[in-house]
């Protein structure tokens, strides 16, 4: 990873010591999971690029575009709607969560069953390594389980300008309207911030970049049903990971690149993996960067990720808004009609999910569904246990795995995803 | 034509040899702190065709010791190897050094569905080990002992470490070192029929396996609460090695 930004990321007041062993530990695992593997698409370079320059390049184009009066805007869920940013001309960023950092710091202010991932946000703040976090000018938080709900009560301590949205917990009339005055309420603070009037057409430009983007990682998503699958389930991941901070356009441009190149391997039936390869569902909770561990423990075994049923992966990227509205109302609604689909475990009863893993897994012609759980995550690990018995009865191969971001349990983890592959081959 | 199956677990290794569908070589070892130097030991002089490692050390073994040899979970392996001991097996409790599962059969032998315990030692050979220590019994009469029990004690923890010091107050409070052993063995029991009860366990013929098994104190406490024998095998401990050998026998 590119060390020619010290002065900025000084400037952005990171802690140089604490960052550069952040980076050494990204890039010594980029070059393990990623790097080092044969048979990856080409346009796969991309990616790459953006990875190593994840911290320098593009923080610089985040600065410079913020010296032009343009804001950037944090998140951390799927459910902050990126239409609404893009319409003010401002640069949305979804922050990783997916390392532990200062963990012994974080304890003091978080108890030790908190999930990693509402762990690891403090873990970056507290140690000042996030050069997203500190360039952000609004850091949005959301109303969602009751981690991160209380968590952003002390987290508001650390990041002052964090601005904390509402959402339902039930789909019902009740709760749309909930969603469409938090959507409202954000858009009126996204124009008092940017000092931009959010207009129709506007955020027909803003609904136009995102479904845009949407599209292409629909289009990489179905690709992956062919076999042999023509990209892995890791670098499939990335991508996904990568969609919540690169530029979106250009993204765009490249995922659609790279799907090009991936039409040609299907014709040419070359794959990631070797034809016959045991295919698998991913579903659970959010992957962020640098999480990579399950997806590279299931294709080290020699099975291949077929899918994520994940916010950073289909929950994230599927159904677009609709553009048919003309009026800032109408497209409001359709924005809020696309985000209240989404079918979160927070949402109680949430039965979509479940009928939508048996969609995809039949779709993508996956052999069996590993179901991630996050430790301490109540929402997903409460709903996998009867998700289990009611796949299981559709013969539908299920494996529920509870895990952190350490490496402690990676044996026990081999051990049953080799086990449970052995099964479903 | 000799094959050799290899296990390499958080306590022992063993190894069997089978050639023409008979187990000539049984061998078992301390995995100690340099588990591949031990397997090399234990294979030393055996001449065999096919190798196919298991356990948890597997991997570890595949990469140092020869970059052929080919691995399986020891989930596939104690199926396969419970399976030619006894064919009516359908389900499996194995409680090993570390950890402990369950493994369910179809008619055919596959496995269909498996659970196995949590990162911590609860309820394993390990806890037994504590156990055995902090009553001052040696580890292979620790079951006979418990069976001398007059009384029941009630052991909370499941935990190693905190019934460790629920042990030394039961101590304190003068409790008989038998009826504390016998409270330690009802809470393994207790454990692993829970873990069982997530399968379909009425009617089911059960293999007890692994070197927990070879309590026999913890095997009559399983059959009295499940109300069915078990079938435990004459070495417990050599399943995963046997199975892991078949398995090399069935691929040629
Ligand atoms: S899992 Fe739920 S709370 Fe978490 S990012 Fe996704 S939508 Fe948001
Ligand atoms: S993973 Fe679960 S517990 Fe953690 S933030 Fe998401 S919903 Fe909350």
């Amino acid at each position: 990873m590119n060390r020619d930004y010290q002065k900025m990321w000084l400037d952005l007041g990171l802690d140089l010591n604490a960052h550069d062993s952040l980076l050494s530990s990204l890039e010594t695992g980029y070059r393990d999971f990623f790097l080092n593997r044969k048979n990856r698409p080409e346009e796969m370079a991309y990616l790459d690029f953006v990875m190593s320059e994840v911290h320098g390049l593009r923080i610089k184009e985040l600065l410079n575009a913020k010296a032009s009066g343009r804001k950037v805007i944090g998140s951390f869920c799927v459910f902050v709607p990126e239409e609404i940013v893009l319409a003010a001309d401002a640069i949305m960023v979804g922050l990783c969560t997916g390392a532990d950092f200062a963990m012994a710091e974080v304890e003091k202010i978080l108890p030790r069953n908190t999930c990693a991932l509402i762990k690891s946000a403090f873990g970056f703040k507290l140690s000042k390594v996030c050069p997203f976090l500190e360039a952000a000018d609004l850091v949005v938080g959301e109303n969602t389980c009751d981690g991160k709900k209380k968590a952003y009560e002390q987290f508001k301590q650390l990041q002052p300008n964090l601005y904390v949205m509402d959402l339902p917990q039930q789909k019902t009339d009740i709760g749309r309207e909930h969603l469409q005055s938090e959507y409202q309420r954000f858009l009126t603070a996204v124009e008092q911030l940017t000092g931009v009037e959010i207009t129709a057409e506007r955020l027909r430009h803003g609904i136009d970049l995102s479904n845009k983007k949407r599209a292409a990682l629909a289009r990489l998503a179905r690709l992956r049903a062919a076999d042999p699958a023509p990209i892995s389930g890791l670098d499939a991941l990335l991508i996904n990971q990568v969609a919540f901070y690169d530029d979106p356009v250009r993204f765009t441009g490249a995922i659609n690149k790279l799907c090009d190149e991936l039409e040609v391997r299907i014709r040419n039936r070359s794959g990631a993996a070797p034809d016959g390869a045991p295919r698998i569902l991913l579903s659970g909770c959010p992957m962020a960067v640098p999480n990579w561990k399950i997806p590279w423990l299931i294709e080290k075994a020699g099975a291949v990720v077929v899918g994520e049923e994940s916010c950073v992966g289909e929950r994230g990227c599927r159904n677009l808004v609709a553009e048919t509205g003309t009026s800032r109302e109408e497209l409001m609604a359709a924005i809020v009609d696309r985000y209240f689909k989404i079918d979160c475990a927070v949402f109680t009863p949430n039965p979509e999910r479940e009928s939508h893993i048996v969609e995809m897994s039949r779709a993508l012609k996956a052999d069996g569904v590993v179901h991630y759980g996050l430790q301490f995550c109540q929402p997903y690990i409460i709903e996998s246990m009867p998700l289990e018995d009611r796949l299981q009865k559709q013969d539908i191969n299920f494996l529920r795995i509870e895990t952190d971001y350490s490496m402690e349990d990676v044996g026990q983890l081999q051990t049953r995803l080799e086990a449970f592959i052995e099964i479903i081959s | 034509m000799r094959c050799a199956g290899i296990d390499l677990g958080s306590r022992t290794i063993e190894v069997v040899i089978i050639e023409d569908g008979k187990v000539v070589v049984s061998r078992q070892t301390e995995t100690g702190f340099s588990p591949v130097e031990q397997a090399e030991k234990l294979l030393a002089g055996e001449h065999c065709d096919r190798l196919l490692a298991t356990g948890y050390g597997r991997h570890l073994f595949a990469d140092t010791y020869d970059r052929k040899t080919e691995t399986v979970t020891e989930i596939k392996a104690v199926a396969v190897g419970t399976r030619f001991m006894f064919s009516e097996a359908d389900l499996i409790l194995d409680i090993g050094g570390q950890d402990a599962k369950v493994i369910a059969l179809m008619p055919g032998g596959r496995v269909s569905k498996f659970e196995m315990n949590d990162r911590c030692a609860a309820g394993t050979g390990k806890f037994l080990e504590l156990t055995a220590m902090s009553l001052g019994f040696p580890l292979d009469q620790l079951g006979q002992e418990a069976l001398k029990a007059e009384k029941e004690l009630q052991i909370n923890s499941m935990c190693a470490v905190f019934a460790e010091s629920e042990v030394t107050s039961l101590i304190g409070r003068g409790e008989n070192r038998h009826d504390i052993a016998f409270g330690l063995h009802r809470a393994i029991a207790n454990r692993a029929v829970s873990m069982l009860k997530r399968f379909p366990v009425a009617g089911a013929r059960i293999a007890f396996i692994g070197g927990v098994a070879i309590n026999p104190c913890v095997c009559r406490l399983l059959e009295e609460e499940l109300q069915t024998a078990l079938l435990v095998p004459a070495n417990p401990q050599m399943v995963g090695a046997c199975g892991a050998a078949l398995i090399a026998a069935q691929a040629i």
